[in-house]
Parts: structure tokens; sequence; C-alpha cells
């Protein structure tokens, strides 16, 4: 392998994801940002959340069987347990063992 | 030690993540043993790369001798999102001195979670909270890629399906949002999002999702400002 050019690759990779990170703090770092980056700042995690969890989960084929059906079990197991526990440890550690359980065939 | 409660309260918040990165990071330290890379490549790209889905591509910008300019146009595409995980933090992190440059450097989507939706005590200080947050989080991606790189090919261990902690995570963290401010709006601007970008754009839905979102958000501003 050419240690050149790998180099030369990570490099450019490290800056520019550096740059997406830093770039609203390099843009308003010192003055105070605007009313709608204000907004944003308030109102953005819970929809970002939600889309990350669409996220985690696009890679379900629906069109073959289990049709998606053990994630969307394990995500209300997951909703299920936080509801009622409100731990949310036991939340996720639940809800992968049961997902897992289902995945590598445990019980079916 | 003198901030010992915000290294535990850190500690316990970041166990979820430990487990996904881990595994995560050991799949892509196997992938690039596999691709013929070193270990050292992989710990410098967990240490000053840190981004998922950036490192599982590198794999293959490389392995196809890919122009730099390429790199840099495909690396932007694929990790912008994370600015708009900058403007939701800029208050957060105003008073973090020192730190603020590596708190930016760790911004990955799990860490951003957390650090928006789990609230920790008053008494605690923010900003080491977050520093030792953010750098458990990290570690655990280390530790998990060098596994991979190192032990990848004689370790035979079934962990299919713990991907899914990750999914539980972010639904733990949408749960704790809503908590917030009991309103349904948001989730729902997401989840319609998110549905469309899926259909149209299938695996590369992040980036649509988050314009078409704030796009929503933005039409129905008034709206949302009320309830706030």
């Amino acid at each position: 392998m050419d240690i050149t050019y790998i180099s030369m690759a990570i490099i450019t990779m490290v800056i520019v994801n550096a740059l997406t990170r830093a770039l609203p703090f390099l843009f308003f770092g010192k003055t105070n940002p605007p009313a709608f980056i204000l907004f944003i700042e308030k109102s953005f995690p819970p929809i970002m959340m939600t889309i990350l969890v669409f996220y985690s989960l696009k890679g379900i084929d629906v069109s073959t069987a289990p049709f998606g059906l053990y994630e969307i079990s394990a995500t209300a197991v997951t909703i299920i347990l936080h509801l009622w526990f409100k731990n949310y440890l036991l939340s996720i550690f639940g809800s992968t063992v049961f997902y897992m359980s289902l995945i590598q065939g445990w019980i079916f | 030690m003198k901030h010992n409660i915000e290294l535990k309260t850190a500690f316990r918040n970041s166990i979820p993540i430990m487990m996904g990165y881990l595994v995560l990071g050991f799949a892509f330290g196997l992938l690039m043993n596999s691709s013929g890379f070193a270990w050292y490549w992989v710990l410098l790209m967990s240490i000053f790369i840190y981004a998922g889905a950036l490192q599982f591509a590198a794999v293959g910008f490389i392995t196809a001798k890919l122009g730099f300019l390429d790199i840099a146009i495909a690396s932007f595409f694929i990790n912008i999102r994370q600015s708009f995980y900058g403007l939701s933090v800029l208050k957060k992190f105003k008073d973090t001195k020192w730190m603020k440059p590596y708190l930016i450097h760790a911004l990955t989507d799990e860490t951003y979670a957390l650090l928006t939706s789990i609230e920790i005590d008053n008494s605690l200080s923010k900003r080491w909270y977050y520093l030792f947050l953010s750098s458990f989080n990290q570690s655990y991606w280390i530790i998990g890629s060098m596994s991979g790189a190192i032990f990848g090919a004689s370790v035979d261990i079934d962990t299919r399906g713990v991907e899914f902690s990750l999914t539980a995570l972010f639904v733990v963290l949408t749960i704790e949002q809503y908590k917030k401010r009991r309103d349904i709006t948001p989730l729902m601007i997401g989840a319609i999002a998110s549905s469309t970008s899926l259909m149209l754009v299938g695996n590369y839905m992040l980036l649509p999702s988050i314009v078409l979102a704030l796009i929503i958000l933005f039409a129905l501003r008034k709206q949302i400002s009320r309830g706030m």
C-alpha cells in the first residue's frame, strides 16, 4: 500500500470532517446567533432524534419475511420498558437482548 | 479526584453507547484488516476522523484510489449533517473553555443525542461532564476498532442483532425529548421527513431528512414557538 496516498487521503477526511463539525462555531462562535438559529437550537433535538431512529432502522427489508416485524416488536419493547421502568439502561439492554434472541433464533 | 461525580455520571450515561461503539468499531477494524490495512491506520482514523459512516466509506475511497477532491466532496456530504448538531449545542458549549475544540471534534450522532437529551443535575460541572462523556464515547470507538483490527480474524462470537442497541438508544432519547415539552409535533415532523426521504433516496436519507424537516419546521414555526 502507498503510505503517502493513504496519509493524504486520511488528512483530507480529517480536515473536511472537522470542518463540518466546526462550521457553526466558526460562524456563530463570537457573535450572538440570529433568531432563526436559536429557534433551530431549541426545536431541533426531538426532530433529529426521531430521524435517527428511522436512520438506524433504514436497513430493514420489509419485502421479505419477517417483514421488519423483529425491528418493530423490539422497538415496541424499548418503548414499553422505558415508559414502565423509566430506566434507560434497562430499556436498551432489555430490548437489545430481545432483538438478538429474535435474529439469532433463540426462541423460534 | 476533583471531578469524580461528573466522571461517574458520564460513565453511567455512556454505557449504552459503549455497546454500540464497541461492536460497530469492531466491525470497522475487521473491514480495515480484511482490506489489507495495518492496525496503525485504524488507530489514526479512529482518533482523528472519529466518524462512523465516513470511516466505513473511507475503506472504499482508499481501495478505489479516489482523488483527493472527490474524497473531500464525498466526505463533506456524508458528514454535513454534523453542522446541524453544532447549531443546537452552540449555547451548551459556550463556556467550555479549552475543552471546546475537543468537544466539537467528538460531536458524533450518538454523543450529540446524549448531550441534548439527558439532563444532568445542576450541581455538576457541565463542561467536565461533557468532556468525560465525549472521551468515554471516543475511547469505546478506539478500543472497538483496534480490537477488530488486531483480533478480528480470530474471534468467533455471535453478535448478530447487537446493533439494535443504537436504535434502542435513539428511541429512548426520543421519549426523553418528548417528555421535556409533551409536544408530539417535532416527532411527527421527524417521522414524516425521514419516511419520505427513505422512500425517495433509500440509504442516503439522513441529509435529505434533515433538510426536509427544517423546511417543515420553518413552515410551522408560528405554531411551534407558541408551544415553547
